[in-house]
């Protein structure tokens, strides 16, 4: 089984999908001749065309508007946007049309598109590059959003996205595209999008996060290990619809839960998950639950970057708190 | 220094405000001098003036909810809708019901939806026009998309936006314009160019001197016909769809028309424009301008007319009945249609919905077909 990287992963689903299925489509910008600017679809035009790998114009709105309306004429696209600091334009489309066609058309229509963002910083990227919109898109009815961790990962719940018949946000982190390998056969199974991964068991506490910050999250429990703590790790990959039953049953367990993500504080997904852990797992926590996020503030340039995004430090610090709670 | 583009555009008319014909009747097409294919246009006409006013009347009694009038304009939806073929597929904006109507859209549907139920948007045919389009322009993108289905799969159907001359200065009418443009996609974009974005007049919309000339910056033709004259309108719509059919690309069609009523039930025009103005608009509106065409053919008549009339009020009446006979949706619609199934957090959600909902939608579950 070839070891690749998650944004081969990427390149992987794609062409397996566009084998597979003449339906899907993909389109973007630079993402023909080029391959992408991260690489993620080098050889897809090549191999399938320039019909179906489509460099299109620069134009946010109207790659997602069309995309709208490609999939509900029974078209399967996968629409990439650059960055994410590049998807604001398609809001309008995504929150007025893509997540309400099925809706408002009482099933008549259908929207089933996907669409690839590079999300997160760490890269040493440029101003408006290292964003992290999925709070934004989670508070969207009629969306699911994605993040995979890993390149396994990647490939299956992408496969999944594209065969999903509604639409799917697919945010994929860059920091991770090539920052390590994983044996990954190209089998064509999917995965599910409404669960949450467990990727390491534990007794003391529930660490919960997804994307880029369960490398550092899976670092601070290994430090939390050497003192002899057991931190349970849960990969959301799903955040929308969100699993909250798997992470209920590890707090019911742990009775302690520190939830870590990039993007920032207010309003975001890390809050939705304490506020049903509030609701619903109250009585089985004997610490209150900790978040560790990005600050409220701008996502910095790079020089402050790591300053910025959550490290393994942080985390440690925000379980301590928690296993120091009665 | 040199040129190294030019451009023109076209207006396009046949009839004049009183019917006559501007040339000699060979200058008129074929169709043109057929009642067998003018009465139609003029009976699809005819039908969406009457609905309106029924519209209108069920909003002021409480029994629709906020209703957009296309009292002035109906040669633009009626002449566009009328050379399409069935399997085109329409993006209308929130006041093509005439389109809509001659595309085969029931009116007790068009009235289900502006009373405030999904189900209106359900519609029994055409099952893939999209839903009228609330916000502004977005639809010029679907249709492009769309276009690039039919092109992909080499099927011979065309897709048709409608749009506004408000929604000409949103960045999707040229985003969506531009896509087509490059990708050569059967797509006709139409501008009813009705002179008021609400209370904003064309003047304060645009510093161009007509909106067709957007389409040069795309690349694609653009032409203005009057859109109070069908017979100009359903030419010039027949040509770009048959072009855009045949693989040559989009069209940008600029209607000139005029807002006759108010933006809304929810607007009320006499507070930014001059009553008189509108007044002297009348004089240009489409039906007139058709029907003293027919007769002048030979081909329409005061009985005719009542016949008609009569006919049309008895439609518009008899879908008001099936409209209001239409009990309200359970609470459970709101979740059914959000995901081809329902995810597990929402189905919680339903549960409570279900449960604080009136006592009937929780004996039948609450669905829309329960």
């Amino acid at each position: 089984m070839a070891e690749i990287t998650l944004v081969e992963a990427v390149n992987l689903a794609l062409a397996h999908e566009m084998a597979r299925d003449p339906a899907v489509v993909l389109l973007g910008e630079d993402i023909g001749n080029n391959g992408g600017v991260f690489r993620a679809t080098v050889g897809l035009q090549q191999r399938f065309g320039a019909e179906r790998v489509i460099d299109t114009p620069l134009a946010e709105s109207a790659i997602a508007g069309t995309a709208i309306g490609m999939a509900a004429m029974g078209l399967r696209p996968v629409a990439e946007i650059q960055f994410s600091g590049f998807l604001y334009p398609a809001l309008d489309q995504l929150i007025n049309h893509a997540g309400r066609l099925r809706n408002r058309s009482r099933g008549r229509l259908a929207c089933p598109l996907v669409l690839r963002t590079p999300c997160g910083g760490g890269i040493h990227a440029p101003e408006h590059h290292s964003e992290s919109p999925e709070a934004i898109l989670a508070h969207t009815p009629g969306l699911r959003v994605v993040m995979p961790s890993s390149p396994a990962r990647a490939y299956g719940l992408l496969l999944a996205a594209i065969r999903d018949p509604d639409p799917v946000m697919f945010l994929e982190p860059t920091r991770l595209y090539r920052l390590f390998r994983q044996p990954v056969e190209d089998d064509g199974e999917a995965l599910p999008l409404d669960v949450c991964y467990t990727l390491r068991s534990g007794s003391d506490l529930t660490l919960v996060s997804w994307g880029a910050m369960l490398h550092e999250t899976q670092a601070a429990a290994d430090v939390l290990a050497a003192e002899g703590v057991s931190a349970e790790v849960i990969d959301l990959a799903t955040l929308k619809p969100l699993d909250m039953d798997t992470i209920l049953e590890s707090v019911a367990r742990t009775g302690r839960c520190v939830i870590v993500h990039e993007a920032a504080r207010t309003a975001g997904l890390g809050a939705e998950i304490a506020a049903s852990l509030a609701e619903e797992g109250l009585y089985s926590l004997l610490a209150p639950v900790q978040r560790v996020t990005g600050y409220d503030t701008v996502m910095p340039l790079s020089r402050l970057e790591y300053q910025y995004l959550p490290s393994v430090e942080r985390i440690v610090a925000a379980a301590r708190k928690t296993l120091e709670a009665s | 220094m040199s040129t190294v583009a030019r451009f023109q555009i076209d207006h396009v008319r046949f009839l004049d405000p009183q019917g006559e014909a501007l040339g000699p009747p060979a200058s008129l097409p074929d169709f043109a001098r057929d009642p067998a294919q003018l009465v139609p246009l003029y009976r699809a006409m005819y039908l969406t003036r009457t609905f309106d006013a029924k519209a209108i009347a069920l909003q002021r009694t409480g029994k629709l909810g906020t209703f957009a009038s296309a009292l002035g304009q109906e040669a633009i939806g009626v002449g566009v809708a009328s050379a399409m073929r069935p399997e085109d597929a329409l993006f209308p904006s929130y006041r093509e019901h005439g389109a809509q109507f001659v595309r085969g859209l029931r009116m007790d549907e068009c009235l289900l939806y502006w009373g405030g139920d999904e189900r209106g948007s359900d519609f029994s045919v055409p099952r893939q026009d999209f839903p009228i389009c609330v916000p502004i322009a977005t639809q010029v993108c679907h249709a492009a998309g769309a276009a690039y289905a039919f092109r992909l799969r080499r099927e011979p159907r065309v897709a048709v936006s409608f749009l506004g001359d408000g929604a000409s200065s949103k960045g999707d009418f040229y985003e969506g314009m531009n896509f087509a443009a490059v990708w050569k996609a059967p797509l006709v974009i139409v501008v009813t160019n009705n002179q008021w974005a609400i209370s904003v007049p064309r003047s304060a919309q645009t510093a161009s001197a007509t909106l067709a000339q957007k389409a040069i910056a795309a690349g694609i033709e653009g032409v203005q016909v009057d859109g109070n004259d069908v017979v100009a309108v359903h030419h010039v719509a027949r040509q770009a769809i048959d072009k855009a059919r045949a693989g040559d690309g989009p069209t940008l069609i600029e209607a000139l028309s005029y807002r006759l009523g108010d933006h809304t039930t929810a607007d009320d025009a006499s507070r930014y424009r001059d009553p008189a103005v509108v007044q002297e608009q009348w004089s240009f509106e489409p039906l007139t301008r058709l029907r003293n065409h027919l007769v002048r053919l030979g081909a329409w008549g005061p009985d005719k007319e009542e016949a008609l009339a009569r006919e049309c009020a008895e439609k518009v009446n008899a879908a008001v009945e099936a409209y209001l006979g239409v009990p309200p949706p359970g609470v459970g619609a709101m979740f059914d249609h959000l995901y081809a199934e329902l995810p597990r957090a929402l189905a919680t959600q339903r549960e409570t919905a279900l449960r604080f909902a009136p006592t009937a939608d929780r004996e039948h579950h609450g669905g829309d077909h329960g």
